[in-house]
């Protein structure tokens, strides 16, 4: 068998048929069970492996047989972050289930605010950085092809007069074909593409195989290991010895990690594809696996080809040539197909992932902005537009890679163009590991960011790949534009002293992450960022599904008219169907709650990503502002409502204890309010009552004209001590009230308490005498000094003294009065032989108002007031006013004040 | 001598005030100053009407009437309780009770000497 360019695509062409078989197969086995054994975590480990392109196929032979060890980072990096995959690929698995996630661009945009002007700019971005890794592919399948045309002398066939330019823009466009028929049969990207992934794991098993083969028939021509190593030693190749682990090695270590989170189609197979978080578990050993498996041939095949082959080969194609050279054309052929495999799954899976991008965050963001919601169509019309715009995206895409081919295609090498792109989706890196890891990240900063990023990524990265071709590039990058020299693109701001791609990476991704973190500090979030951003940090907290930042109300009718737009009829009457029996209500009688509203937002993101389905529900939710503050607290409880709750808690204790307080100071209040009644109901009495004489006694003197004049007299004398009581009342009333609210009425200066004694005596003679009562004297203190108002103690004298004279009932009524020194106190008793308090009186007598019974039953004048006054004055004096026993009945009454400290007992006054 | 009204009153002005001005209206007066008098002096004097001060020592006036009205003989004696409080509660309890007739004081001696006018001429009800 001779192989011809025509056999080649023959086979191709076939191969692709196969592809095609096993991806509608897959698609049908889905459908009709569960997912089988298309969802087991080994199809997803090689789902994923379609990191592994014909970069790795080709191109890492070539890359090891001019740098060296290099090659290995590519493989490196995303081993790091498949073993790391419980810090952040979970995490981006996670997120993307629960807030349907259809691309990076959807994540980025979701996380800041559903910001559709930042997935816009992801998604450009996106589109450009990959067009070299396209042509990448392009130009490996080209050279692929050319490769075997030119083995032999008929190798051309169909292809003479082919150029490699035509020839790869056949390619293109046949990967366009396959990929359009592959990859937009339906919308929804999250009902993800079985039949494709089934198709890409499949491709994985050829690549590697593939690989194998070639890698174990160079083991058996160069004789092993060892004989080929010493064989490339003779030659005087070292591979270890090119380069080491230099700036460089560390910077494409850092791009490659990047590259497995940052690029379209591996977050598509990672995350989106994913069926199964717990998938990711396997998939961190079985990838890394994987990949060591597609290296370990690697550097013998480098070796082996760079000593048995003609200088000036390709080593880039020495995976094909090799065979080739041996005439081993069967095996030729499955090397291609290994490297054509890594070619198509690559193509594929990254021009569907952009084409979801660019339909859903420009295509449906334009689409909306244009159409009013009035004129909606019919729902078959969003979807084909839909599935329009994806395909022409996938051409676009495509043709831009092509274009980047075309412009670059006098350079050889593969890997540098690979590094180009990955350099270029590096630049989402920062903003994805904000949007997981920083709660402050703002989507200004993040737009700003990407776009700096990316600026010096263009300049310094992506523009240098044309120098070949252009001679104003060229003159660039020797002196900087305009002759800037600081501004020359691999030397920027002086930075002269690193390899170019260190020298990008570095740059971009220092000033990138600069911008991000200065921009996040100086700008604040939306609302609704700041909603997103608690949903993404806190993703395993618990479920926040339900704070949804659409909240209002909405007409059932005009949900369903954008549900049906988007998902399609029956999608849309499905859900509607089951909202309708979970709320148990009729279809016409529906009200779409805030969750079924959520629910729905979540499946319209699945088919056009969270900005655009949050611009199109908006047009028929009406939420107000208010709510969104709403949700936010809802958003925001994880972190903050724990401290809230605490807080709150603190504050309910507080508040707690206050309302003990205050139920305290109530009863209080209460107890008071019905002491001051009492009070006012005694005062009252006590007025009304010799009131009630006065009026009685001047009605009888106005309307009885032959009074005598004694009984006149007698009424006139009433009237007037009616009035004297009254005005006393009245006096000790204010008085006692003024005592009691603590009010200094009077001054205290020292005095000799005796002299007060003697003055009481004096003016309650005259009592004595009326009623015949004997004032006897006992022992008497002497001079002493106290700190007191004369009057006042004499008031309180008196008033003892003159309650001793009237409550006497005794047949020889006696008071007696003592006074004496004792401990520190001056004492003075006064007692009588009256009939004494009785037991059950005793606490009352000092009450306001209270008489005693004997007080009363003798019509004594007095409101009672007498002894609280004076027990007042007594307190205010710091002293005691207590009642006794007299031995032999009677009452004595004890007043004790206290000496003053400093001063001596006797002091003569 | 029968007595025409009996009156309770512990404040001895007020006593002499009402005795004098009862006197010169025509009616035969007899006099208690505090609540324990009260029953007994209803019972030997049968007074046609009584006058009942609501503060006095020993018993309250309230106290005194409750008595008046469970006794049967005593049940339809027409009382007019006088109260220096002058609360609304007052006049309250002492309806409730079974008073006849209420005054507050200070009162206009007209007024007293017309409600007991008012009570003896009523139809006597009851055992009295």
């Amino acid at each position: 068998m001779t192989l011809t360019a025509d056999l080649v695509i023959a086979a191709a062409i076939a191969y692709v048929g196969l592809l095609f078989l096993v991806a509608f197969l897959g698609d049908r086995h889905t459908r009709n069970s569960a997912g089988g054994f298309l969802r087991s975590p080994f199809v997803y480990t090689l789902s994923i492996s379609v990191y592994c392109t014909s970069w790795t196929f080709y191109g890492a032979v070539g890359s090891a047989a001019r740098n060296g060890l290099e090659f290995v980072t590519i493989y490196l990096g995303p081993t790091l972050v498949f073993i790391g995959w419980w810090f952040i690929l979970r995490r981006l698995v996670r997120i993307s289930h629960d807030q349907r996630i259809t691309s990076i661009a959807d994540l980025l945009s979701s996380r800041f605010g559903k910001s559709t002007r930042l997935a816009v700019l992801v998604t450009v971005l996106a589109v450009i950085a990959i067009a070299p890794y396209i042509a990448l592919q392009l130009k490996a399948v080209t050279s692929s092809i050319e490769a075997i045309a030119g083995a032999s002398a008929f190798g051309r066939g169909r292809l003479e007069g082919w150029s490699e330019a035509g020839l790869a823009f056949g390619v293109a466009a046949g990967m366009a074909v396959f990929t359009i028929l592959f990859g937009t049969r339906n919308v929804d990207a999250k009902e993800q593409h079985h039949g494709v992934v089934a198709a890409i794991a499949l491709e994985a098993v050829v690549k590697l195989t593939a690989l194998v083969a070639v890698g174990l028939f160079v083991l058996y021509a160069g004789g092993g290991f060892e004989n080929i190593f010493t064989r490339a030693a003779d030659a005087g190749l070292n591979i270890h010895a090119t380069n080491g682990f230099g700036d460089r090695w560390v910077a494409s270590l850092l791009l490659a990690a990047a590259a497995i989170i940052c690029l379209p189609r591996q977050f598509q197979v990672t995350v989106v594809e994913n069926s199964d978080e717990s998938h990711l578990r396997t998939a961190s050993w079985a990838f890394p696996a994987y990949m060591l498996a597609m290296s370990v041939f690697i550097v013998p095949i480098a070796l082996y080809g760079l000593t048995s082959m003609p200088a000036g080969s390709n080593p880039d194609m020495f995976t094909l040539t090799l065979p080739l050279a041996a005439g081993q054309d069967g095996l030729a052929l499955f090397a291609f197909i290994g490297g054509f495999s890594s070619a198509t799954s690559m193509i594929i899976l990254e021009s569907i992932a952009l084409s979801i991008m660019v339909s859903n965050h420009i295509v449906v963001p334009i689409m909306l902005r244009m159409t009013n919601d009035d004129q909606a169509g019919d729902g078959q019309g969003v979807r084909r537009l839909i599935l329009n715009a994806r395909r022409l995206s996938i051409v676009l895409i495509l043709f831009l890679g092509f274009g980047y081919f075309y412009m670059t295609r006098t350079s050889d090498a593969l890997a540098p163009i690979g590094l180009i792109s990955f350099t270029g989706v590096a630049q989402f890196l920062p903003a994805i590991l904000a949007a997981l890891f920083w709660r402050d990240a703002t989507a200004k900063a993040a737009i700003a960011a990407v776009s700096v990023g990316f600026l010096i990524w263009l300049w310094s990265s992506f523009m240098p790949s044309f120098a070949s071709s252009s001679p104003l590039v060229a003159a660039v990058m020797a002196e900087g534009p305009f002759g800037i020299s600081w501004l020359r693109p691999q030397a920027l701001f002086g930075l002269s002293q690193l390899d170019p791609l260190a020298h990008a990476v570095f740059w971009s991704l220092f000033l990138n992450t600069s911008v991000l973190v200065a921009g996040s500090l100086l700008s604040s979030q939306s609302a609704l960022e700041h909603v997103q951003a608690a949903i993404f940090l806190n993703v395993f907290r618990r479920h926040l599904g339900e704070a949804s930042a659409l909240r209002g109300s909405a007409a059932a009718d005009d949900l369903f008219l954008v549900a049906s737009r988007v998902l399609g009829h029956q999608r849309a009457f499905d859900l509607f169907s089951e909202e309708v029996r979970q709320t148990d209500t009729a279809w016409n009688s529906l009200q779409p709650t805030p969750g079924f509203i959520h629910r729905l937002e979540r499946e319209l993101a699945g088919s056009i990503g969270a900005a655009s389905a949050h611009v199109m529900l908006s047009k028929v939710v009406s939420g107000d502002a208010i709510s969104l503050e709403e949700v936010m607290q809802m958003a925001d409880e994880t972190q903050q409502a724990i401290e809230h709750s605490h807080a709150l808690e603190r504050a309910s204790a507080k508040l707690r204890a206050t309302a003990e307080q205050l139920e305290v100071a109530n009863r209080q209040l209460r107890k008071v309010d019905l002491q001051k009644d009492e009070f006012l109901s005694q005062v009252s009495h006590e007025v009304r009552t010799p009131m009630t004489a006065i009026r009685a006694f001047s009605e009888i003197l106005l309307s009885e004209d032959d009074l005598d004049h004694v009984s006149s007299r007698k009424f006139v004398s009433t009237i007037h001590k009616e009035s004297l009581r009254l005005t006393s009342l009245l006096d000790e009333i204010l008085d006692l009230s003024a005592l009691e609210r603590g009010e200094r009425v009077w001054e205290n200066r020292r005095i000799n308490a005796e002299e007060s004694l003697e003055q009481a005596l004096r003016v309650c003679d005259a009592l004595a005498r009326q009623n015949g009562t004997a004032i006897r004297f006992g022992p008497r203190a002497g001079p002493v000094a106290i700190s007191a108002d004369p009057d006042r103690l004499s008031q309180v004298f008196i008033n003892l003294i003159s309650n001793a004279i009237k409550y006497n009932n005794a047949p020889s009524p006696v008071v007696s009065v003592r006074s004496r020194i004792e401990d520190e106190y001056y004492l003075v008793e006064i007692a009588d032989n009256g009939p004494g308090v009785p037991e059950e009186e005793r606490l009352r007598i000092f009450d306001k108002f209270y008489r005693g019974r004997l007080g009363e039953s003798v019509g004594l004048a007095g409101a009672g007031l007498g002894l609280p006054i004076s027990r007042e004055i007594v307190a205010r004096l710091q002293g005691t006013l207590e009642l006794l026993s007299e031995p032999g009945g009677g009452a004595c009454f004890t007043v004790r004040l206290p000496l003053p400290r400093a001063a001596g007992k006797h002091l003569s006054v | 001598m029968a007595i025409d009204v009996l009156i309770a009153e512990d404040e001895p002005s007020i006593l002499e005030a009402l005795s004098f001005v009862l006197q010169r209206a025509g009616w035969n007066i007899g006099a208690v100053m505090d609540g324990e008098a009260v029953m007994e002096a209803v019972r030997n004097f049968q007074p046609r009407v009584l006058i009942l001060d609501i503060m006095m020592p020993k018993r309250s006036g309230f106290e005194v009437l409750k008595q008046i009205r469970a006794e049967p003989t005593m049940r339809g004696l027409p009382v007019l309780v006088l109260t220096a409080k002058g609360q609304q509660q007052d006049r309250r309890v002492a309806e409730q009770l079974g008073a006849d007739s209420f005054l507050t004081k200070p009162y206009a001696n007209a007024d007293v000497v017309n409600s007991i006018r008012l009570l003896l001429d009523r139809p006597a009800s009851g055992a009295a």
